[in-house]
């Protein structure tokens, strides 16, 4: 039996704000915590009309203060609430880091479960909105390296809603990141109403045979592009959207690698140190007897995200990825 | 503006009941506290004050690990946390560990706590949180507990205790000034016991006093003889009635002192304190002057000392037993405790350590 689902038509950021409200209502204990999120409806507009649909007992203007806005939020969530943090940009939230990694991480493990996190941190993210320094950091590895938290990112409007929501079910602290440079990049179908996107499960966007391209957030589309323009040339991808960076879908990396033998790993963070890093220890892990060629990453240099003036030269595009498809399948 | 400065610090003059003759000096702001009330209180001092001697040569032999000393500090610890209800939640400084006792922390797991077992940090049924490590990340963690108790409508507040030099920390402006702004139920102590390990508190800042930092986030402040248990109780109990009056959070610094090192671990107090600055405060001993008040009341012997001094060496010994007890901690447990769902990784390398555990 299927079940008529309404749809409608939103952006990234609207689905977004779609799931926050779907929370707000379902479970009193969500509250949405951050700079400017209550009468402005967030600098994104992602929280817009949420204030005055469920007061600001609920949506809560905070202090310009974002260790203390992690700080208290953890406080509210070992306290039995659900806070959804608001980082105005990723690159804001390094003043809170000392919260995450020393208390919001540790904290189930610390007291064996009696106290838990299970608070939702969003933070629009990454580069190509011309936005001042510091303003556009991909720093999502920084985040994954930590043990106890969960790091998800959406690439298009169905997942946003749909991951949003299980983060916020999901009894352990999540870092939720929008990629803000598509956040209005057009829209997707997005059911009405309350579903999820499992935390942890990548999604194949593309079937192939002759290379698979991993990407997610604002690089999926860099990635998608570069796999039809390859596609005209003979080559097929495979592209898979990993949407969740920390746990890893082990399980769709080899399946996808298996069967092509190539990889291209697109992300916007720098090279050292970046998730592409981990993506290719599990394919030395699982499947180094498949691979027919070295593993490719193309990703953000080793220097801070410029001023903005460069960053159209610091993303990876289009045609960085498909030089780099060029090169695995001729290698 | 010069004088501004100083009117505002003139406001922060510390406030003392019981002198160090174990005098009443100040009997307008005497608590009130029933005579039970009184030698309970005396008891815990007491009592604290042989576990922290016990603890320090247990620490010696090798029997303890990690562990702040903590006489010198009775009053501003204990009194503070007996004028709070069971159901308040501590979020506690690493030195603490005595008002968690109080609060019905199992002696055993104080000294697990202190041999870096992971069960020490386990505190089913006391409305606590563990000792803070981090300086100064609890406090903002404070005003977030003490928001969800005035959203709960709950009548408890949260209190959090550091020392002078967490109130250097951003956290520290951030925790007061977000309590402050939504009127959470919060109360800050800052024990100011003169040294951050070895940093003196004019090193900290140019404020004269920590408790007029409160003047910046809008809340109240008070600054009070931290070696007098009167004094510290007087301010914890304003403030958690003014608190669950909605009227918002607290400051306290309490003047105290530290007699022995910061902690086990190396610490040389000689290298930055004099004799005469620690001969000076053992003079405010908290234990001695409240000591003499019960007994010029009729209160207090020596037979009931000695009692309590039996009392807790037996208890102590008994908690050390039962601490040996504990079995052992393994990585698999950490790893089962990491998640609620474990992610495939751990999963993975749970299996990989579980194979060596059972060799």
């Amino acid at each position: 039996m299927t079940v008529a689902i309404n749809t409608k038509k939103m952006t990234l950021v609207q689905a977004v704000t779609d799931g926050l409200r779907t929370m707000l209502e379902e479970d009193e204990r969500v509250l949405l915590l951050g700079e400017d999120v209550g009468v402005n409806g967030g600098v994104f507009r992602a929280t817009d009309g949420l204030c005055e649909a469920f007061g600001e007992e609920r949506v809560i203007d905070t202090p310009l203060a974002e260790s203390g806005i992690v700080g208290t939020s953890i406080g509210l969530a070992m306290n039995g609430f659900i806070p959804i943090v608001e980082i105005q940009f990723l690159g804001f939230i390094y003043p809170a880091f000392n919260q995450i990694m020393t208390h919001a991480t540790r904290i189930r493990a610390r007291t064996k479960g009696r106290f838990t996190v299970p608070m939702v941190i969003r933070a629009p993210y990454g580069a190509g909105v011309r936005a001042p320094e510091i303003h556009s950091d991909s720093a999502e590895a920084l985040f994954t390296h930590m043990p106890g938290i969960k790091v998800v990112v959406p690439s298009n409007p169905y997942d946003a809603k749909g991951l949003l929501i299980a983060s916020i079910e999901d009894p352990d602290p999540v870092l939720f990141l929008e990629p803000m440079k598509i956040y209005r990049a057009g829209k997707g179908e997005v059911p009405e109403g309350k579903y999820t996107v499992e935390i942890g499960k990548g999604n194949r966007l593309k079937e192939g045979e002759d290379v698979s391209i991993f990407a997610w957030g604002a690089m999926v589309k860099v990635a998608m592009d570069a796999a039809e323009k390859m596609e005209e040339k003979g080559v097929s991808c495979d592209v898979i959207d990993l949407r969740t960076l920390y746990p890893l879908d082990k399980d769709i990396i080899a399946e996808t690698v298996q069967k092509t033998g190539r990889a291209v790993i697109v992300h916007e963070a720098p090279l050292s140190g970046g998730v592409g890093s981990d993506i290719v220890s599990l394919i030395n892990d699982t499947s180094f007897l498949y691979m027919r060629a070295p593993i490719e990453r193309v990703a953000g240099f080793d220097t801070p995200m410029p001023f903005f003036n460069l960053e159209d030269d610091y993303i990876p595009d289009s045609t960085r990825v498909q030089k780099a498809i060029e090169k695995a399948v001729s290698f | 503006m010069g004088k501004t400065l100083e009117q505002i610090e003139n406001q922060f003059d510390m406030v003392q009941i019981l002198n160090e003759n174990g005098e009443i000096v100040n009997e307008e702001a005497m608590p009130e506290l029933s005579d039970d009330e009184l030698k309970e209180l005396m008891h815990r001092m007491v009592y604290t004050r042989v576990l922290d001697q016990r603890s320090i040569s247990l620490n010696r032999q090798g029997r303890l690990g990690f562990y702040a000393p903590t006489a010198g500090q009775e009053a501003s610890q204990l009194a503070s946390h007996f004028a709070l209800d069971k159901e308040d939640w501590i979020l506690p400084g690493y030195r603490d560990v005595p008002q968690l006792i109080w609060h019905g922390l199992p002696l055993y797991k104080a000294f697990l706590f202190s041999r870096g077992h992971f069960v020490g940090n386990q505190m089913e049924g006391v409305n606590a949180l563990s000792p803070q490590i981090i300086i100064g990340a609890q406090i903002t963690q404070t005003a977030g507990v003490a928001l969800g108790l005035k959203k709960k409508g709950k009548n408890n507040v949260a209190i959090t205790y550091t020392g002078d030099g967490g109130a250097s920390q951003g956290d520290f402006y951030e925790g007061m000034n977000f309590a402050g702004a939504y009127k959470a139920p919060a109360i800050f102590v800052v024990q100011n016991n003169r040294f951050a390990i070895s940093v003196p508190v004019e090193k900290q800042s140019a404020a004269k006093t920590i408790a007029q930092k409160a003047v910046a986030a809008g809340i109240h402040g008070v600054r009070v003889d931290g070696m007098d248990v009167f004094a510290v109780y007087a301010a914890v109990k304003e403030a958690r009635d003014r608190a669950i009056n909605g009227e918002g959070p607290t400051l306290i610094e309490t003047m105290t002192y530290r007699y022995g090192p910061h902690t086990m671990a190396g610490d040389d107090p000689t290298r930055y304190r004099t004799e005469d600055l620690d001969n000076e405060w053992e003079k405010k001993d908290p234990i001695v002057r409240f000591r003499k008040y019960l007994e010029s009341k009729g209160l207090w012997s020596e037979e009931e000392e000695n009692k309590v001094v039996d009392q807790a060496k037996e208890e102590i010994k008994a908690a050390i037993k039962k601490a040996d007890e504990a079995p052992k901690q393994k990585v698999t447990d950490l790893i089962d405790i990491m998640y609620e769902e474990l992610p495939n990784n751990l999963r993975e390398q749970r299996e990989e350590y579980s194979a060596k555990e059972s060799k």
